[in-house]
């Protein structure tokens, strides 16, 4: 006597590959819809965009006159930006990173940080706005300067670069640590030469991901009160200063139609930035990560 | 037997375990285990899996400190100093003893970096010392004719057997005494296995070396001296020779007869 039923096998079975494929096509809708919503969006800004998008656009200033408009305060003050938040965020967030995954003991205090990490990464940027409008531009004085904007987004993305630097730590497999301690290295002399070689192209990956989330966001510094209009250079990290996104944020807001296609034409420059570091990033992750 | 107190006189004890006892947390995987490893000779650890035999090697150069649950009472002496003495620095013991894994693991970097990895660490920089280290090193774990046109060439375009034996030039490139070796065959095929006992054999003028194995025959071709571990006890310790003709514990006898294990 079998116990599996043939029979009623059979007459189930039409209905489960009916079932599945319902949920195929449901499943193949929704990226539809997505890819849909993404296109229209790429295609209006780039027919929009290209009408202002010329030499002089990249190397005026912002002007009330949507025709003179250009952008290039804002691109300067983004890549101003990036000098004090790469060189922070990466370097706290590896020092982090290396502390939690190698010298850290496994106790409450410990997995209490751990936690707080993976938190702060699902803390709206807006209320990091607020951190650094508090600490950075009042109490310590830094005013409305790049470096007090650069701090704050610095803090945004930490916790990005964190997780991002214990993954690429993590996946050192524990034969090597093996190896190389039982060779008579010291722990330092493990991390400096075995995991951070095997772990930096993740942990470029992460950065250069977490560093291009830095450059689109707009919120944070609106409330440390970066400007939205300048008609000059920043020329040293305690100028005032504006970005891509905040300037894109101050034409979209103007009445006059043309300062659209001025704005569609900064989202150009945007994009074209954002979409070169996700390459450069996606190349290091695969030309460079080791496999064992 | 004058002949095997002779050579109990010319080897000294390199290494000298008593009362050693080690937990995995409740886990008592190793009970008052005490005998002595002799200098220049091969020592070989036999037992059926998951008797202790890993976790006891691993003792010897204090790596087993790595899993954060263990606790042990006893001494294990290295050239009569207690490892486990507060003041031994555990970089030195290590320095001494060098260690080869079950599975070859070597880092994916060249060959050449591969062997001067140790010597680098313990702050030798001299380019023509560390070319002479590589070629020694590789000469001695029988591998410099094969590699020697390529050692710029990642380690991991190395066959299984090469492997291993370019992680035994590794550890030989820093000078140690002692080499300890886990089961450094069972990943490979009977040719490089063939050449790895070879070259205990060729090591042994030299080193003093302590080899896991759970393959019986490889211990009584290769050690000297065998001691048979069971559920983390030393049931019996002697002579190879005398161990395996002449097992003087019915359990010794069972094991190396394959009645179990
Ligand atoms: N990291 C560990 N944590 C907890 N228990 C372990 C660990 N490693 C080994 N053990 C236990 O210790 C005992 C001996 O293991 P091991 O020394 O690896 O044996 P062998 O090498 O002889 O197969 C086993 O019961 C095993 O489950
Ligand atoms: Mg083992």
């Amino acid at each position: 006597m079998s116990s599996i039923d043939k029979q009623l096998i059979q007459r189930q079975m039409g209905k489960r590959t009916f079932q599945n494929k319902l949920l195929k096509a449901l499943f193949f809708m929704c990226i539809v819809f997505s890819i849909l919503v993404l296109g229209v969006l790429i295609i209006r800004v780039i027919t929009q965009g290209f009408t202002h998008l010329d030499w002089d656009f990249l190397t005026s200033f912002a002007s009330r006159f949507p025709e003179e408009a250009g952008f290039k305060a804002a691109i300067v003050g983004s890549l101003w930006l990036m000098v004090i938040v790469a060189p922070v965020s990466i370097f706290l967030g590896v020092g982090t990173a290396i502390y939690l995954e190698e010298y850290a003991k496994d106790n409450r205090f410990t997995r209490f940080i751990q936690m707080n990490i993976s938190n702060l990464a699902g803390v709206p940027s807006v209320v990091f706005g607020l951190l650094g409008l508090t600490f950075f531009v009042r109490l310590m004085e830094m005013g409305r300067s790049i470096m007090a904007g650069g701090l704050t987004l610095s803090l945004l993305i930490l916790p990005i670069i964190v997780v991002a630097a214990q993954e690429a730590i993590r996946s050192v497999p524990n034969d090597q640590y093996e190896a190389s301690f039982a060779m008579g290295a010291s722990k330092w002399q493990t991390v400096r030469r075995i995991v951070l070689p095997s772990a930096i192209p993740g942990i470029l990956t992460g950065s250069i991901l977490a560093l291009s989330r830095a450059i689109g966001e707009t919120a944070p510094l609106l409330m440390i009160g970066a400007l939205t209009f300048i008609a000059y250079l920043p020329e040293n990290v305690w100028d005032g200063f504006t970005v891509m996104p905040i300037q894109i944020f101050n034409w979209t807001g103007r009445p006059q139609e043309e300062f659209h296609l001025v704005a569609a034409s900064g989202i150009l420059v945007l994009l074209f930035l954002l979409i070169i570091m996700n390459s450069i990033a996606i190349y290091i992750r695969n030309k460079f990560s080791k496999r064992y | 037997m004058a002949q095997a107190q002779q050579t109990a006189v010319k080897h000294d004890a390199i290494y000298s375990v008593n009362q050693f006892n080690l937990w995995y947390g409740q886990d008592h995987a190793l009970k008052d285990v005490t005998f002595d490893i002799p200098q220049n000779q091969v020592t070989a650890i036999i037992g059926p899996s998951g008797c202790g035999k890993s976790t006891f090697i691993k003792s010897l150069n204090r790596m087993v400190e790595m899993v954060p649950v263990v606790k042990m009472a006893g001494s294990i002496n290295y050239k009569n100093k207690n490892i486990f003495d507060p003041k031994y620095q555990v970089e030195e013991l290590r320095t001494n003893v060098g260690m080869v894994f079950q599975k070859p693991n070597p880092f994916p970097k060249s060959i050449y970096e591969n062997v001067v990895y140790g010597p680098k660490i313990h702050g030798i920089k001299d380019k023509q010392t560390l070319d002479s280290i590589v070629e020694k090193s590789l000469k001695s774990a029988a591998l410099w004719d094969e590699v020697k046109d390529r050692l710029h060439e990642n380690a991991f375009g190395l066959s299984g057997g090469q492997q291993q034996r370019l992680c035994i030039a590794r550890s030989l490139a820093i000078e140690p005494d002692v080499i300890l070796m886990d089961e450094p065959t069972s990943a490979l095929d009977p040719i490089s296995t063939l050449k790895i006992e070879e070259l205990v054999q060729s090591l042994k003028e030299e080193y003093s070396i302590v080899i896991v194995t759970h393959n019986m025959q490889q211990a009584a071709r290769i050690s000297d001296k065998t001691a048979f571990f069971l559920n983390g006890e030393v049931i019996e310790y002697d002579d190879t020779n005398q161990l395996f003709s002449n097992p003087s514990d019915q359990r010794t006898e069972d094991y190396i007869t394959g009645r179990f294990g």
